[in-house]
C-alpha cells in the first residue's frame, strides 16, 4: 500500500475561549505509527478529529500526502469523505441495523464499486482481522472484541491512505486489549499505512508506536520515539506522565560541581551543571536497593513492600522524603527494614525547577 | 497585489461562515425555526393584535368605529366593565378552584399509586400499572359523561340518573353538577398523568440512597418522609403544575358538568364568547389562560431550580428491594382494585349501559335495546336520531378522526426527527437552544386558547397556506403545532440514542447528508418514531378542547360529534360514540404495542 505523510502546521482549534488544540505543528513521516498521548482533555482527540475533517480548526494548515485538506489562510476545508482516511472509533460505531457485510460495503457502495470487487474486499479484510465467516452477522450478535475487529475490517475494506484510531482498545477488557495490541501492530506492519493513534494509555503508546506525541492542554510537549520519550522526557510533565510506577521527582539545589543537595543528603550527577534550583528525576527501576550499607548508598526505611510476581515495588522513606523503587522478582525486603538506596548518575535526569524543562541529560 | 489581496482576505471569513451556515444541522435548524415561527409565534402575535384593534363585529356594541384601529376596548371590557364579573372574575375564580382541586386530588392518587407500584411488594403490579394509565388514553370527558349517567337529577334536562332511579331520593345539585363533580371526574383522569410522572421519578431514584438510610437505623416511615419524598418532590411539583395547566385548558368536562348549572370556567367562557362572535374578547381570555399557565410553569422552574426537571425524570432503573407491606398487603390490594374499578371499569360500564337504554330515564332491563347503536332513524325516538353505526354522520366523523390522527401522527413524527436532529447535532449553539425553546412554547398554551389562536390566523391566506378556516387542514395544522413539544422531545430522545460517531463513521466513508439521513439516522430512530406516532395518534383521537372551536359540520370528528350530542341532551348516542372512541383507541394501542413493543406508558409521561 502506498504511504502518505501528514503535515500539521500551526493548528489551533478553540471551543469558546478554550484552545483545545493550541498552535500545534507536527510532521508525520510516511508509514509512521504516531500516538497522541495525554490525559483526558489534553486535546488529542480534537487534533485527530481535525485531521479527520470532523472538526473545523480555527487556524493553521493540514496536508495529507501532497494535498492541502485544510487551510484557514486559503479558506480550504475538504469534507471528511474526500480526505481518503479511515477512522476507528472508541465505541466502534458499527451501524447496528446493518450486517457486517453491509457495514463494510456502505462506503464502497458510495464509491460505486462493482459487486465482485466489494465481495473481494470484504473477504480479504475479514481474513486480515481473522473474522472470516462473520459477514452476515449483526453487530449485537458479536462480542466486544469481535466488534472491534469488524470496525478495523470496515476501515481496511475502504483502503484508506491513512488510519486514524481514537482510543480503539479502551472499551475492551485487559486481556483482550493485550491481544489486540499485537494484532494492531501487526496490521500496521503489513499494511504500512500512516497511522495516527489516540490513547491515554502509556503502555499502548510505548508498545505500539514509532513516534509518540505527548500532549497537555492543547500543546505538544514532546514528540519523539517511545524510547526517547521514556528515557529523556523533555519536561517534568512528560516525565511524570510516562512510567509506571511513577518517576521519583526530588527537589533540590545544584551546587555547580556535579551534585544536587536534597536537604539531608546529596546525589552525585554524571556531569557538572550550573548552580540553581532543580528537580532530579529517577525512574524507580534505576535505583538499586540493598539490605546492607554500601559506599555512596543512602539509608532509608521500607515503608511499604508491594510484590507483584514478576517485580516488586518498594516505597522507601527518609524523614519527609518518599521514594519508589522497583526491583525484579520477589524482594526479600520486609516492611520497616532498614534499606540502602543507590542512585546511578548515568540514569538521572535533571530539570529546571522554574521552567520544568530538561537541563541535563544522562550521557 | 493589495488589490488582489483585499477580496481574498474578505473571501476567507465569508467562505468559512458560508460553510458553517450550510452545515446540515444548521440548515435543518433554520428551516425548523422558520416553521416554528410560522406555526407558533405568528398566531400568537395575530391573537394579541386582534385584542388591541377594533373588530368589524364591534359595530354591534359601539357606533362609529373603524375596524383595524388601535383600541384597548376589549381589554377594558374584559377586565374593567360591568360584565367583567361574569366574563372574567367569576370564571377565573372557578377555574382556579377546580384546577387546584383537580391537581391536589390527582397528585395524591397518582403519587400513592406510583409508590405502591414501583416501591412495594404489592401483587399484580404490572397489571395494575397497565390498567391505571387507561384513563389517560381516553378523552378527559369520558368520565364526566359517566358521572351524568349516575348522578343526574331531575332539575336539569328532566330525566334522572341511575342513583336516583335506584334509591328514589333526589340527588342534590352540588353532587350532580358544578365544581364537585368536575373536580372528581377530572381527578380520575389526570391521576394517571401524575402516576406516570411520579413513577418515572421513583424508578430513576437510586434505591441505595434509601438503603443507606435504613442501614443507619431509620424506620420505613423516616426513610419515606426524609429521603424518598424530598428526592421526588421536584417531580411531584412539576406534575402538579402540569396537571394544573392542563386542567385549566380542558373544556369538555366543565362544559358537560358546569354549563347545565351555569357554572362557567375560563375555557367554557372563552368558547361561549367565540361562539357568540365576540372573538376579541375570547382572545383576551385566551391570553389570560396562557399568562397564568406561563407564570405557573415559570414559578415551578424557579422553585425547583432545575429547568424542565420533568424532562429528565425517567432514567435508568435501579434494582431495589421492594418495601414489604406485610399484613396490609391484601387490604391495600383490595383498595387499589376498588379504585381502579371506580376510575376505569365503572365509567365505561355505565356509558355502555346507558347507550343501550331506549328511553332516557328507565334503567330497567326491558328498556335495553341496540337502537342507538344499529337502529334506523325513527321520529318517535330521540327526535329521529339513528343508531350511530347506521348514521352516515358517524362514519364521516370516524373517518375524519382517524385521518386526522394518522396525518398528525405521521407529520409530527417526521418533524420530530428533524427537530431532534437540529437540537442534538447543534447542542450548545444558540440556534439549537432557540429551536428547543420555541418548540416548547405550545406546551405553555392551554389547548382551548391555542385553538382560538388559529381561528384568527387562518381566516385569510397567510404565507404559503391558503385560508384554512373551515377546512379539515386547519385541524391538522393546529394539532401538529400543539404536539410539537412532544414530537421534538421524542425526536431529541431518539436522536440522543444514536451516537454521533454512527453518523461520523458514514461521513468519513464519504456519504452525503441525504445518504446519512436516509440510511443511518432514519433506520436507527424508527423505533422512537413509532412510539412518538402512537402518542400523537392517541392524543389527536381523544382531542376536543383544541379543535372544538375550529370544526365545522363537514369536518366533525368523533369527539366533537359527541360534544354536539351531549350539548343537545342526546345522551345515549353520545355514550355509544364515546364507547366507540374508547374501543378504537385501546385497539390501536394494543396493536402497536404488540407489534412494535413500544411502550405507550413511557411516551405519555412526556
Amino acid at each position: 500500500m502506498e504511504t502518505t505523510n501528514i503535515i500539521i502546521k500551526n493548528l489551533t482549534k478553540r471551543f469558546g475561549q478554550v484552545a483545545a488544540v493550541n498552535n500545534v505543528t507536527l510532521t508525520i513521516e510516511p508509514g509512521a505509527f504516531i500516538t497522541l498521548l495525554g490525559p483526558s482533555g489534553c486535546g488529542k482527540t480534537t487534533l485527530l478529529r481535525c485531521v479527520a475533517g470532523l472538526e473545523e480548526p480555527d487556524e493553521g494548515e493540514i496536508l495529507i500526502g501532497d494535498k492541502l485538506v485544510f487551510s484557514s489562510r486559503r479558506g480550504i476545508s475538504l469534507p471528511a469523505g474526500q480526505r481518503n482516511l479511515g477512522l476507528v472509533f472508541q465505541n466502534y460505531a458499527l451501524w447496528p441495523h446493518m450486517t457486517v457485510y453491509k457495514n463494510m460495503t456502505f462506503a464502497l457502495e458510495i464509491q460505486k464499486l462493482a459487486k465482485a470487487e466489494m465481495d473481494q474486499r470484504v473477504k480479504e479484510s475479514l481474513a486480515e482481522v481473522q473474522m472470516t465467516g462473520y459477514a452476515e452477522r449483526y453487530p449485537r450478535e458479536m462480542s466486544g472484541g469481535q466488534q472491534q475487529r469488524i470496525a478495523l475490517a470496515r476501515m481496511l475494506a475502504y483502503r484508506p491512505k491513512v488510519f486514524l484510531m481514537d482510543e480503539p482498545l479502551s472499551n475492551l477488557d485487559a486481556r483482550l486489549r493485550m491481544d489486540m495490541r499485537a494484532e494492531l501492530k501487526r496490521l500496521h506492519h503489513v499494511a504500512g499505512a500512516t497511522t495516527i493513534y489516540v490513547t491515554h494509555d502509556q503502555v499502548e503508546a510505548l508498545t505500539m508506536s514509532t513516534q509518540i506525541a505527548v500532549m497537555k492542554e492543547g500543546v505538544v510537549q514532546q514528540m519523539d520515539t517511545p524510547d526517547c520519550v521514556y528515557h529523556f522526557p523533555a519536561n517534568l510533565f512528560v516525565a511524570d506522565f510516562i512510567g509506571n510506577p511513577k518517576v521519583n521527582l526530588l527537589e533540590g539545589v545544584a551546587n555547580g560541581d556535579g551534585a544536587v543537595d536534597l536537604g539531608n543528603f546529596k546525589i552525585q550527577l554524571a556531569a557538572r551543571t550550573a548552580p540553581g534550583q532543580v528537580v532530579v528525576a529517577a525512574r524507580p527501576e534505576d535505583i538499586t536497593i540493598a539490605l546492607a550499607p554500601e559506599p555512596g548508598a543512602v539509608e532509608f526505611t521500607a515503608y511499604s513492600v508491594l510484590p507483584a510476581g514478576a517485580d516488586s515495588t518498594i516505597v522507601a522513606r527518609r524523614d519527609q522524603l518518599e521514594l519508589t523503587v522497583k526491583v525484579i522478582g520477589t524482594s526479600k525486603i520486609k516492611m520497616d527494614d532498614k534499606v540502602w538506596l543507590q542512585f546511578n548518575p548515568a540514569t538521572l535526569n535533571l530539570y529546571d525547577k522554574t521552567s520544568g524543562n530538561l537541563i541535563h541529560s544522562k550521557n | 497585489m493589495s488589490v488582489v489581496a483585499l477580496p481574498s482576505s474578505f473571501a476567507r471569513p465569508a467562505r468559512r461562515v458560508w460553510r458553517k451556515l450550510t452545515r446540515p444541522h444548521v440548515l435543518v435548524a433554520g428551516v425548523m425555526l422558520a416553521l416554528l415561527a410560522y406555526l407558533v409565534i405568528t398566531p400568537l402575535l395575530i391573537m394579541i393584535q386582534t385584542t388591541i384593534t377594533w373588530q368589524p363585529e364591534d359595530n354591534r356594541l359601539v357606533r362609529g368605529i373603524t375596524p383595524g384601529e388601535f383600541t384597548l376596548f376589549h381589554w377594558e371590557r374584559v377586565f374593567n366593565s360591568i360584565i367583567s364579573q361574569t366574563m372574567l372574575w367569576t370564571p377565573l375564580q372557578n377555574t382556579l378552584v377546580t384546577s387546584i382541586g383537580i391537581s391536589i386530588f390527582a397528585l395524591t392518587l397518582g403519587s400513592l399509586l406510583a409508590w405502591l407500584v414501583v416501591r412495594t411488594d404489592l401483587p399484580g403490579k404490572k397489571f395494575i400499572a397497565s390498567v391505571a394509565i387507561i384513563p389517560y388514553m381516553l378523552p378527559s370527558w369520558t368520565i364526566s359523561l359517566a358521572w351524568i349517567v349516575v348522578f343526574k337529577n331531575q332539575r336539569v334536562g328532566g330525566s334522572i340518573g341511575f342513583l336516583e332511579a335506584l334509591t328514589g331520593a333526589q340527588v342534590p345539585d352540588w353532587l350532580s353538577y358544578g365544581p364537585v363533580p368536575i373536580i372528581i371526574t377530572l381527578s380520575l383522569h389526570y391521576y394517571a398523568f401524575a402516576f406516570l410522572l411520579v413513577s418515572g421519578a421513583l424508578q430513576s431514584l437510586d434505591a441505595r440512597l434509601e438503603e443507606s438510610g435504613e442501614m443507619l437505623g431509620a424506620t420505613r416511615w423516616q426513610v419515606l418522609s426524609r429521603i424518598t419524598f424530598p428526592l421526588v418532590i421536584p417531580a411531584i411539583l412539576s406534575a402538579f403544575i402540569l396537571t394544573f395547566s392542563r386542567a385549566m385548558g380542558s373544556f369538555g368536562t366543565p362544559a358537560f358538568l358546569g354549563n347545565p348549572v351555569r357554572y362557567y370556567v375560563l375555557s367554557t367562557t372563552l368558547y361561549n364568547n367565540i361562539s357568540s362572535r365576540l372573538q376579541a374578547d375570547g382572545f383576551v381570555l385566551g391570553l389570560v389562560l396562557i399568562a397564568i399557565s406561563i407564570v405557573t410553569i415559570y414559578l415551578n422552574q424557579r422553585i425547583i431550580g432545575v429547568r424542565k426537571s420533568y424532562a429528565t425524570l425517567t432514567g435508568k432503573g435501579f434494582a431495589s428491594t421492594p418495601v414489604r407491606l406485610r399484613a396490609l398487603k391484601y387490604p391495600i390490594l383490595i383498595l387499589v382494585g376498588m379504585f381502579l374499578f371506580i376510575a376505569v371499569v365503572a365509567p365505561l360500564g355505565f356509558l355502555g349501559y346507558q347507550s343501550l337504554m331506549l328511553q332516557k330515564n328507565s334503567f330497567a332491563l326491558d328498556n335495553l335495546s341496540l337502537h342507538f347503536w344499529i337502529g334506523e332513524s325513527n321520529p318517535k325516538i330521540a327526535d329521529g336520531i339513528a343508531g350511530i353505526l347506521t348514521d352516515v354522520q358517524t362514519w364521516v366523523s370516524a373517518w375524519n378522526s382517524i385521518a386526522l390522527a394518522v396525518l398528525v401522527g405521521l407529520i409530527t413524527s417526521v418533524l420530530g426527527i428533524f427537530l431532534g436532529y437540529a437540537v442534538v447535532k447543534g447542542r450548545g449553539t444558540w440556534l439549537s437552544k432557540i429551536v428547543e425553546q420555541v418548540a416548547f412554547l405550545p406546551y405553555l398554551m392551554p389547548s382551548i386558547a391555542f385553538g382560538a389562536i388559529y381561528i384568527g390566523m387562518f381566516a385569510q391566506p397567510l404565507g404559503p397556506l391558503p385560508a384554512l378556516y373551515g377546512t379539515f387542514w386547519i385541524l391538522v395544522v393546529v394539532s401538529v403545532a400543539k404536539n410539537l413539544p412532544y414530537s421534538s422531545r421524542s425526536g431529541t430522545a431518539a436522536m440522543l440514542q444514536v451516537g454521533s460517531e454512527l453518523e461520523e463513521a458514514a461521513l468519513v466513508g464519504g456519504a452525503s447528508w441525504l445518504t446519512r439521513f436516509r440510511r443511518i439516522i432514519i433506520p436507527l430512530t424508527s423505533s422512537g418514531l413509532v412510539a412518538g406516532f402512537l402518542l400523537t395518534f392517541i392524543t389527536s383521537m381523544r382531542e376536543l378542547s383544541l379543535i372544538v372551536l375550529l370544526v365545522t359540520p363537514t369536518t366533525r370528528t368523533l369527539t366533537t360529534l359527541n360534544f354536539r350530542y351531549a350539548e343537545q341532551g342526546y345522551h345515549q348516542p353520545g355514550d355509544a360514540l364515546a364507547m366507540m372512541l374508547v374501543v378504537i383507541i385501546l385497539a390501536c394501542e394494543w396493536i402497536v404495542r404488540h407489534f412494535r413493543g413500544a411502550q405507550i406508558g413511557k411516551g405519555l409521561g412526556a
